[in-house]
């Protein structure tokens, strides 16, 4: 995908002064403008990644988890959707979203419920990481 | 019933055709024409024609709340992703009963689920007039935050709110 933006933008460069290839350039943006939204999803996903492994308890970790289905999942869909344009793969990648919206909040809702009902305590109040370098063992 | 059932046929077609793609293939057009009157007798021998389950009128509604909702949803991750990788991780796990404020059963679905959806808080238990959030952080469990997403749901499902 990088590669044919820079062949992109290399035709626009090339081709500039009054027969300016537009759609050239245009394409050059829809790729940059999809890789920076599937960047951003990215980053959100090793968000809810990293906190999955390093917040402390069960419920603390269910926040971390719905990072990864909420922003990190709807930005690499747009990201996907700037790429295929007005087809009805568009269409399609929307409805997947909105499933995703619907579906996501109610498997975390019946897992932290079925946690609660069976009588898992939150642990509360505040948390700190453990110092690394104070000692060696880690109380899990 | 004859208004739902039409509502949910008209939508059930559209939403074959867009998905599919193709108009002029008999075989997947007669595939279309069984799976919908599958679902139309599904969804009758479950007695669940109500407003409920063909909500279709609301989606205008509906779509604003969205817009707005996915704007808090993208505060909220802000925040917690920034928790999350700051190098002392800072968390204050919390635990609040907020009031249901939807009357319907369906407004309070929605208000749950998009209590979930923002990540930060997740809703483990709903009473009847209460939903048991949990917080990551004190400060996303404050009742003013909920009384807004609370009023929002309700009325993005259509439902009258006294304010």
């Amino acid at each position: 995908m990088i590669i044919s933006l820079m062949m992109a933008a290399g035709d626009a460069a090339s081709q500039a002064g009054p027969g300016t290839d537009w759609s050239a350039i245009l394409a050059g943006l829809r790729d940059l403008a999809s890789m920076l939204s599937i960047a951003i999803g990215l980053f959100f996903v090793l968000g809810g990644t990293l906190g999955v492994l390093r917040l402390p308890d069960f419920y603390t970790r269910l926040h971390a988890a719905g990072m990864t289905d909420t922003l990190g999942a709807e930005m690499i869909l747009l990201g996907l959707i700037i790429q295929a344009g007005w087809s009805p793969m568009t269409l399609k990648l929307l409805l997947v979203g909105l499933f995703l919206l619907v579906t996501s909040p109610t498997a975390t809702h019946a897992v932290a419920s079925a946690a609660h009902q069976a009588g898992l305590k939150p642990l509360l109040g505040k948390y700190r990481a453990p110092d690394p370098t104070a000692t060696a063992e880690e109380g899990h | 019933m004859l208004k739902y059932s039409g509502i949910l046929i008209l939508a059930l077609v559209a939403y074959w055709l867009s998905l599919s793609g193709y108009l002029d293939k008999p075989m997947l057009l007669i595939l279309g024409a069984v799976s919908i009157a599958l679902v139309l007798g599904l969804v009758h021998r479950m007695k669940i024609f109500d407003e409920e389950t063909v909500p279709y009128y609301k989606v205008p509604k509906t779509l604003l709340y969205l817009v707005w909702l996915f704007k808090e949803i993208v505060k909220a991750n802000v925040e917690v992703v920034k928790a999350v990788m700051s190098p002392d991780l800072e968390v204050s796990p919390t635990m609040v009963k907020i009031p249901a404020s939807p009357n319907t059963e369906i407004g309070k679905t929605v208000f749950a689920n998009s209590i979930t959806l923002t990540p930060g808080t997740v809703s483990v238990k709903i009473d009847e007039d209460e939903i048991l959030v949990h917080a990551l952080l004190t400060e996303m469990s404050h009742p003013d935050g909920f009384k807004e997403m609370g009023e929002r749901s309700a009325r993005s499902i259509g439902e009258e709110t006294e304010s």
